[in-house]
This record gives C-alpha cells, structure tokens and sequence, in this order.
C-alpha cells in the first residue's frame, strides 16, 4: 500500500533546512509574483528572507482568504472527554508519568458538557481523548460520536490514531474530521519527546493520514507542534505531507491547526521559540501556498494576536476552550491539558468578530449520509 | 414585451438568481438580495439549523418575493443529494433543489455521473431538479432527457471569478437545449454576466462576486443592471461581429453588382 512514508524518507531534514536558510530575496519576490506557488516558493515564504515583506505577504493573504471563504469565521469549541494516557510525551500535561487525577466521562457527564456547547451556540465540536484504548478506544469514541451526533451537525476527534477499519466504523457513525498532529517530522526529535506508549512509534503515526484517507473522513486536520524542532522545516514537510495528501485522497477537505506549546503541569521548555510574527508570516505562507486550504486558530494564542490573526487567512476559530475533562460544567476544577492564553466568552468572540465584519458561521455541515 | 423565465410551477421576472454564501452579515446579505431583485436564492442546506425556526439565514430571507432554492452542497454521492433533497422538503416545504454533488472539496467541481444518477431519481420522486454541472453539452441533452427543469453549467471554477472561460461549450449547450441554460459560477463581474445574457443564456447565478464586494448592496444593483442590459441586448439581436472593415469590395467591384 503507498503511503507519504516513501516519499517522507527521500527527504533530509538538514538538506532542508539549509535549502530554507538560503532563500533570497529574489526567491521571495518570484514567489510572491507566482500565481501558483510551489513548495520551493513556499520554502522562500517561510524563510527569513521573507520577514520585509510580511505585510505585503498579510495582504495577499486577506485577498485570497476573502475569495474563498468570504467574510465568514467558522466557530467550533473542544470537549475534552478523558486525561486518561498511557504514553509519555514530554510537553504535555496528561502525560501517563504526570501524578494527575484521571477522569473520562460517562454518558450523562458527556451530554451535560455538550448541552452547555450547544446553548452557547456551537454546531461543530472537536472531542479529544488521550491515548489508553482500554479506557477510551474505539468503542468509548463510537459511543460518544452517537450520543452527540442528534445535538451537533459536525464532529471532529482528536484521538489516539486508530486502524482503518476502525475509523470506517467512526465515520459510519457520524463522524465528520480527524486531527492528527504528527508533533515534529524530526524523527529523533520525536523519539526523544515519546519515548513511551503507542505514540513512540513515528511511522505509525505518520501513516495515520493515509489511514484516515483510506477510510473515507471527510476532512483531515495536520500540524506540528512548534517549539519542538525549527518550526521551518516543520511547516516545510507538514506541506509536503498535505500536497502528498490532496493529491491521493482528492476527495478528503484539509486543514491546518498551529498550536506553539504552551506552559502546563510539568511543563518542557521549547528547544525553539516561535514568535507572533513568526506565526503569521507562516499563516500567510499557508494560503498563498494553497487558496482554498482551511486554517484554524485556537485559544492557546493571545487575545491580542488572535483579534489580528483573523485577518491574515484564519478561516475557523475556537472560544471559552476548556482543555480538561468535564472542564464547562461537570468538574471545572480539574487539570488542564495546557494552559489557555484567549480567556474570553464564547459571546465576546462572537461580538469582536462581527464588530471586525465577519459573519459568525456556527453551522456549516450536515451528515447526509446517515439514515 | 414579457420576457419573463418559467421554471418548473414558477414564472420569474428577474434573470438574476443568487447565493447567500460568504456575506460579512444576515444583514447585509438581505440587503444586498433585495437589492438584486432576485427571486430566486439558493441557500446550503448544510449551512442552516432546521431544527431552528429562527435560524439566522432563513429568517433573513423571508420576503414575499424570495423564492428559496436549497442545494445539496456537501454531498459526495447521488444516494447522499437524493437524501439531502428529502430532507430539504421536509424542511423547507419546497420541492425544488440545486442539485451539486462534488466529490473534489479544492475546487468544488461536479461529478457528472453521481449528478446524473441523482437527477434521474429526483424526478422520479417529484422534484424540479436544477443541476449545477460542468459545461458540457452531452451531459446537458442526458440531464435533460432524465427531465430536469434546467440545467446550471459552470463558467469558470465556482469562487474564481474569472468569467465564461468555458464560452465555446457554453454557446453549444445554448444552442442545443430545451430546457433554460442558467450560467452558474465563475461570474466575478456584472460584464461576465452580461455577456452570458448576451450570449443567450435564460439567466446567471452569482454569488461570490456579490458578497466578496467591498459594497455588496451596490454591486447587487450592477448586477442586474447588467443581467437586464444583457437580456435586452440578446432581444435585440446584435449586430454581427466583422473582422474587416468593409467599405467596398475590392475582389468584385468589377462585376457592378
């Protein structure tokens, strides 16, 4: 069966990031005058040599997002069902060596946290889960996909990554996104922050897309978690992994999440820090590098850089994230997976974007095919 | 001289059909719709709350002149638009559907044969189906042989704005059909619409041009100045496009004919 892994091990990561390092100026401007941009003029977008043009990049960005997505903001929050996690990884909260309370959801626990979303206004809810599939596996997401599929027109996981056939049963069953970050396409890098549990294994979780491809999921989320590796590299292979992708699974939508890390409970220092400015000139690189990909911003980012961001070619946005099981109403109290930085109600978002003149789209999906 | 377009049970004097995608507000979606003068107006179904008897869109486009036209945006298959269709009857109380199907999310482009199938079995249960397809005129005469009440072929990529890049097909599929040609996507300017009416297309469907405006409400307005404009001017019959100049005759001024 092909897979992005082939096409993943003909690339070097130092090659790479040299090629990135050299751009030119004269790179810069070829890309930008380009009216279909390569991965080599996404390289020159991403690189330092692009910094003096970042408002010129922003404005192009602006143009080209408005084109596609017109002046809408789709809205979607997280549920957090359970912390409970049987890999190490070293920047986050839930990892299995943290001394946390651990708790996942039951049903009512689960309806009750949805009916608040609900109330608030949300159609689209993104459920994340650790990695313990005694505990949160197929079957517990399965359940949890049907209890709320009445409730929300468009669910999205974020979960261990599964089989196949496991995802074909998800998708049956109302299942509309996946988000799968592959963290750091570094491989030692990876191996160092999971050095345990099913997630140190980085073939299988680089494959995960294809997987979920294969499976027919209406749309895949990727990403990298900067402050790991140079984030430049990073983003250079998360587009190779999503042109590899467009092109196999043709059918599948894609987006594009960019989460830095963030200070939590037994926190790791980034190796390699990602300014404001670093984030948006990435941002902007994403969609003059494909016009019609979706990029989404969430609340571990500013109040300040998120009310400016939305400018510059985010077309989907989350508010009032809990990142805790039970977080909105059942034990609000408990650990966060990480901190949030954006703070603000669910309604001071909605009201900032409309005063920016976006329409706040909550519903944008319906599952047809299940009967 | 009424000039006006029947589809299906409806008679519409306006030939400019829109969209309600991409608006900055409800608001200024109604505003810029009325302005338009359109009477047709599609809406994704995916994008309203049917269990909300408020919903946002819907109830920003109650108007008395508004027909509502749901589409099938979102579908993959014909089993899934034959599916979205029902429910948007029972919804939306109407039995009318754009019908798209289009498998590819990057450019939005139709499947012509999960449209077919879908078409086929949507008039069997009764709608009047509006096909959004490419411009291709075979598929036209099949679509219209399975009985749709019109056919919606493209005229450039949907949001590109870039005008009637499919001109030449689009000029067969005029010529050939029965049914009315509505001219559906890549209209980015009231000219492109224009010349589509010119060209003998029965009406334009515009959208992204509209709400991606910095004015909306003003460039509804030049919207259907120009679909009117170009209707006229299809009615007038214009006058044939000459390569050469033609003063005389030079090869047979001899013969003083």
């Amino acid at each position: 069966m092909s897979s992005f892994t082939s096409l993943f091990n003909n690339q070097d990561w130092n090659t790479i990031v040299a090629d990135i390092y050299s751009k030119t100026s004269v790179d810069v401007e070829t890309a930008l005058h380009n009216k279909k941009r390569s991965l080599e003029d996404f390289k020159a977008l991403i690189s330092p040599a692009a910094k003096p043009y970042l408002e010129q990049m922003a404005q192009l960005s602006n143009a080209l997002t408005k084109k596609r997505f017109g002046n809408t903001m789709q809205m979607f929050a997280p549920m957090y069902l359970s912390n409970e996690c049987q890999n190490i990884c070293t920047y986050c909260g839930f990892s299995l060596t943290n001394k946390i309370p651990r708790r996942t959801l039951t049903d009512a626990e689960i309806l009750k946290e949805a009916h608040f979303l609900k109330n608030k206004g949300y159609n689209h809810i993104l459920l994340v889960t650790g990695e313990a599939n005694k505990i949160v596996g197929v079957e517990y997401i399965k359940k949890a996909i049907k209890l709320l599929n009445k409730e929300f027109a468009n669910i999205t996981i974020e979960v261990q990554p599964l089989d196949q056939n496991e995802y074909e049963l998800l998708v049956e069953n109302g299942l509309y996104a996946v988000l799968v970050y592959q963290e750091t396409y570094h491989k030692e890098e990876y191996k160092k922050h999971h050095p345990k549990g099913k997630k140190s294994n980085f073939e299988y979780r680089l494959e995960t897309p294809d997987r979920l491809g294969k499976a027919g999921v209406h749309k895949i989320g990727l990403g990298a978690l900067f402050g790991l590796e140079d984030w430049r590299a990073d983003s250079f292979y998360t587009a190779l992994h999503l042109q590899y992708l467009q092109k196999t699974y043709w059918q599948t939508k894609y987006s594009i999440s960019f989460p830095r890390l963030r200070p939590h409970s037994g926190g790791l220092e980034p190796k390699v820090i990602m300014e404001d400015a670093d984030l948006a000139q990435l941002i902007c690189a994403y969609r003059l590098l494909d016009e019609d990909i979706e990029l989404s911003i969430s609340t571990r980012e500013s109040e300040t850089f998120r009310n400016n961001i939305i400018n510059l070619g985010i077309t989907s946005i989350s508010a009032e994230s809990k990142t805790n099981p039970g977080g909105y109403v059942v034990e609000p109290q408990s650990l966060e997976q990480f901190e949030i930085s954006d703070e603000r109600s669910t309604e001071a978002i909605a009201a900032m974007l409309r005063e920016k003149g976006f329409e706040v789209v909550w519903k944008d999906w319906e599952t047809f095919s299940l009967v | 001289m009424n000039d006006s377009l029947t589809i299906g049970d409806k008679t519409f004097s306006s030939r400019l059909f829109t969209g309600t995608g991409k608006f900055s507000s409800s608001t200024i979606m109604r505003e810029a719709l009325l302005a338009s003068e359109s009477e047709l107006i599609t809406v994704a179904l995916k994008r309203v709350d049917i269990a909300n008897e408020n919903d946002d869109i819907l109830s920003h486009l109650n108007h008395s002149r508004i027909h509502l036209l749901p589409n099938t945006s979102g579908v993959r298959t014909a089993k899934e638009a034959v599916f979205a269709a029902q429910l948007s009857r029972e919804a939306l109380e109407t039995n009318w559907v754009k019908l798209e199907i289009h498998p590819d999310p990057k450019y939005l482009l139709p499947d012509p044969i999960e449209t077919l199938k879908a078409a086929e079995e949507l008039v069997k249960q009764g709608f009047i189906v509006m096909p959004y397809i490419h411009a291709d005129p075979v598929l036209c005469k099949r679509l219209e042989d399975a009985g749709v009440q019109c056919v919606m072929p493209l005229g450039a990529p949907i949001g590109s704005n870039k005008g009637l890049k499919t001109e030449d097909f689009l000029e067969i599929i005029i010529d050939q059909s029965n049914v009315p040609v509505i001219v559906d996507a890549g209209i980015g300017a009231p000219s492109h619409a224009a010349y589509a009416m010119e060209l003998g297309a029965d009406a334009v469907l515009v959208n992204t041009a509209i709400a991606v405006s910095k004015n909306p409400v003003a460039m509804a307005n030049a919207f259907r100045l120009a679909v009117i404009a170009g209707r006229m001017a299809y009615n007038a019959k214009l006058a044939p496009i000459k390569q050469t100049a033609e003063a005389s005759s030079p090869l047979t001024s001899f013969l003083n004919v």
